[in-house]
């Protein structure tokens, strides 16, 4: 750790949503020109404990230092004006203004008659020139580059005088030549004396940028330590099991085997490794379009098992659960459900009988002004089943709300919906009942297949619980399951095999049982040595 | 300061908030009342006497209200389905012209067919004339994310000048002394009046018939549920598997129909013949009246009645004391405004 005197510190911040800790005790010191990476799984804390630190968020308990003087907590004016500065992944620029405009965008007060342009510019050259972010001020910000448009946001943070610079998962935008010269300007940062703290997923990256390194789980610092005390597999195990790594090189130690253990002992791993023909689920050298493009990945899922994709989140698997639901056409390769190949249309998916959980539930699975009678055949509206009879009535698509409410009791029933009666809009359930509502929907034709993403995301305990005994039943009644998690504990409770996605490639699906914390995190960095 | 959504909106507050927006309108346009020199509680009397006051009155604001709930119900349903239809104002005069096209050309007697069947062909012509004019902005949109907003507002134009023409060349009406309007529709095609020596005539059951309908199929038909659902949530309805195109462009057929019916049934049952004056801002009018419903078949009836009974009211109580009858215009703005501020405040609550 630096000898300097800690130009911000944070002591104890604890921050609660409702029942959720968010942050929970959560203290951190940083020294003019060290990079502290921020690391853990999505909803770890990680944003939440920024957004704490610029003011966006009041912290239940806790302090904000800079430079020992206390930072009024809520206040992002006072944030910025003692040299908060931060660069959001998703850019806060607007598109038909130059470059000079946008950094003077908010730095002028509205009730000034004249601006001061040329004052602004000749700021804006000199930290140009200072740090080497070479950009045209004239330009308009719509006719630049994603690296660019990243170069303009932390312009904006330096002209204003940042000292303290948060960098919010400032690679997940760039092409990687991009990211090089991030680095490299990064590293005259530091060189003048800037404390950063730069958030990412990416362990290699972090190994190679931070001085020390800070790992959440759940709300709760896990590890906190130099980068050169720990490994690429270390801080995978951290972020995952929530202690340090397994492989002797870093502290903490005995996870990696304890997890093993767990994986081994919590179900019986079903033996399911002479996998023979092609399965339920078929995926041969399958690529497809997306945000993180599939690259020629196979995969079987037979009758009566679990598979899941484990990985870090933005890694392919939105596109692979689009591929899956129908929402997504494969440019190459090939799909069979069933032995079938279908077309590319949700609606294909559904008349073969296949169950899809989505990962946004409120916003995809339901519809949610819509009342749970309704929702109760959302996805069959034009169903015989959900129509009256008669041939007029049929053509007419005349619903049959009384059929339609004998199914949303049994769903709610069957699957324990908490709720006040069943005209109520869908949005005012909670989170956890709404899940149980689709599953109950999906699971209603007892389905062959069955495609889960993140089935489980932001749930309590119980309704985790709940969810995990439906799939592991329907699994038994004989469907093949494809578990999309990013949640290793989920992953070692139900899967029977397992297969790691990274950068839009998937592993060999391996049972359960061959993973251990160290080569799953490996395979999630990754690296697919393992 | 913050809003949040409620959990379900009380019965008491939804309720309470069309009844709050109207006393704060009322009392904001007091203020106006009173800066033009004019006693409030006497204006504000002779407001509502002239609206709902007498057969007369009634019935003068049922008869303006009838085109006012069709083109109101063409906003409301393109608007559930997120289709910002601009242009019922084109879609009721491509109705009309359409109507008079069937109903009153080839010597005013229109084509040779039984009144019966001509009525319907009429109106089928008016409800297709509407709805063609809507399907075009609405593929353009699906197709080519062309901006409906724009193209419907347009059209509006484009069809007014259209009218324009039509009504000084094949369609003027050779006895009109010069003035540009059309043919009447053969005389057997108007409406009936539904009171004795009023204007008011059966198109007010019309509207009312086709609220109610438009109701139903929102609420009975696999259809109604798929609007509902590619408006309210265009990703879920994808994901589910619904045909979000074609729901989009049945909407459209629907809502141009509304409005095109409009048109039709001013020309069967006021006016008998197009001129360029014959909407005062009827289709725009229309969209005031779905937002004031709050997008709901049923309350455009009421809103549809309520414009309608400010309108005719204003006209006599301008005649009486000194506040012009523009009072109207604010009375209805300040209105929809106080009600979609209401309508927020029943769902949301406002955190400091």
């Amino acid at each position: 750790m630096s000898a300097a005197a800690p130009v911000l510190r944070m002591t104890g911040i604890t921050k609660r949503f409702g029942s959720l800790v968010a942050n929970d005790g959560i203290s951190l010191e940083l020294a003019p020109g060290e990079v502290l990476a921020l690391l853990g799984e999505n909803g770890a804390g990680k944003s939440t404990l920024v957004s704490i630190l610029f003011g966006h968020y009041v912290a239940d308990a806790g302090q904000i230092e800079i430079d020992g003087q206390p930072l009024p907590p809520g206040d992002t004016r006072a944030a910025l004006a003692r040299g908060v500065g931060m660069i959001h992944q998703h850019f806060s620029l607007a598109e038909n203004l130059t470059v000079l405009e946008n950094v003077m965008l908010g730095l002028e007060p509205l009730s000034r008659w004249r601006s001061d342009r040329r004052g602004a510019l000749d700021r804006l050259q000199a930290a140009s020139r200072d740090y080497g972010l070479t950009v045209d001020p004239h330009a308009r910000v719509e006719s630049l580059s994603v690296g660019e448009r990243q170069r303009v946001e932390i312009l904006k943070a330096l002209v204003r005088g940042a000292r303290v610079l948060i960098l919010d998962e400032p690679t997940a935008v760039l092409t990687p030549r991009e990211s090089e010269t991030l680095f490299e300007t990064l590293g005259r940062f530091t060189a003048a004396g800037l404390a950063l703290i730069f958030i990412s997923h990416r362990l290699d990256e972090v190994m190679r940028v931070a001085d020390r390194v800070l790992v959440l789980k759940h709300g709760k610092p896990v590890l906190a330590c130099a980068a050169a005390e720990t490994s690429k597999s270390g801080l995978a195990a951290a972020m995952i099991s929530g202690a340090a790594g397994v492989d002797g090189s870093g502290p903490g130690g005995e996870v990696g085997a304890a997890m093993m253990t767990r994986a081994g002992n919590a179900h019986a791993p079903r033996d399911r490794h002479e996998v023979t023909g092609p399965g339920r689920i078929h995926l041969a050298q399958l690529s497809a379009p997306g945000r993180v493009a599939l690259q020629a990945i196979n995969l079987s899922v037979q009758a009566g098992e679990i598979v899941a994709i484990a990985g870090v989140s933005g890694n392919g698997q939105r596109t692979l659960a689009a591929v899956l639901s129908g929402e997504t056409a494969a440019t190459s390769g090939r799909l069979l459900l069933d032995g079938q190949p279908l077309p590319a249309r949700p609606r294909a998916f559904i008349d073969a009988g296949i169950a899809r959980i989505p990962e946004d539930r409120v916003e995809t699975g339901v519809i949610g002004e819509a009342s749970l009678v309704e929702n109760a055949y959302a996805h069959r509206p034009r169903d015989p089943a959900a129509l009256r009879a008669g041939p007029l009535a049929r053509w007419l698509g005349l619903s049959d709300r009384s059929r339609m409410r004998a199914e949303a009791a049994r769903i709610i029933q069957r699957y324990d919906v908490r709720h006040r009666h069943a005209d109520q809009s869908m949005r005012t359930l909670s989170g956890g009942n709404i899940q149980k509502f689709i599953l109950g929907r999906e699971l209603a034709r007892d389905p062959g297949i069955i495609i889960a993403n993140q089935p489980t995301w932001g749930l309590d305990i119980g309704a985790v619980g709940y969810i995990h005994s439906q799939l592991r039943a329907a699994r038994d009644r004989g469907a093949a399951v494809l578990l999309i998690s990013e949640d290793l504990d989920e992953i070692f409770a139900l899967a029977d095999r397992v297969a790691v996605m990274a950068g839009g490639r998937l592993s060999d699906a391996q049972p359960t049982a061959h993973w251990n914390a160290a080569t799953i995190g490996l395979a999630m960095a990754g690296s697919h040595a393992a | 300061m913050r809003l949040e959504r409620r959990e379900e909106a009380s019965r008491l507050a939804m309720v309470a908030a069309p009844v709050g927006a109207l006393a704060f309108t009322l009392a904001l346009c007091a203020l106006l009342v009173a800066w033009a020199g004019a006693p409030v509680g006497r204006t504000y009397g002779l407001l509502i006497e002239g609206g709902f006051g007498s057969r007369f009155a009634l019935t003068e604001t049922l008869t303006r209200a009838t085109p006012l709930i069709l083109t109101g119900l063409a906003a409301a349903v393109a608007f559930r389905a997120r289709l910002f239809n601009i242009g019922a104002e084109g879609q009721l005069y491509a109705g009309a012209l359409a109507a008079v096209a069937v109903g009153g050309l080839h010597r005013g007697e229109g084509f040779a067919l039984p009144d019966g069947l001509l009525f319907a062909g009429m109106l089928l012509a008016a409800m297709l004339a509407g709805a063609i004019l809507l399907l075009i902005p609405a593929w353009l949109k699906l197709r080519m994310q062309v901006d409906e907003v724009v193209t419907t507002l347009l059209l509006n134009f484009i069809v007014l000048l259209f009218v324009s023409a039509m009504l000084d060349g094949p369609m003027k009406d050779p006895t009109a002394m010069g003035w540009p309007q059309s043919v009447a529709v053969k005389p057997e095609l108007e409406l009936g009046r539904l009171v004795e020596r009023t204007r008011l005539h059966s198109g007010f059951l019309w509207a009312v018939g086709a609220a109610v309908l438009v109701a139903a199929i929102g609420r009975f038909t696999a259809f109604g549920f798929e609007m509902r659902a590619v408006g309210s949530h265009p990703k879920a309805a994808a994901f589910l598997g619904m045909p979000v195109g074609r729901v989009m462009l049945k909407t459209a057929l629907l809502s141009g129909a509304a409005a095109g019916l409009a048109g039709a049934i001013e020309v069967a049952g006021r006016t008998t013949y197009v001129t360029l004056d014959m909407s005062t801002g009827i289709g725009y009018g229309g969209i005031v009246i779905a937002m004031l419903a709050g997008l709901s078949p049923i309350g455009v009836i009421v809103a549809a009645i309520f414009v309608a009974g400010i309108q005719v009211g204003a006209d006599s109580m301008s005649r009486v004391v000194g506040v012009p009858n523009t009072i109207t215009d604010v009375i209805v703005a300040v209105a929809l405004l106080s009600a979609l501020v209401a309508a927020m405040l029943v769902r949301y609550r406002v955190r400091a």
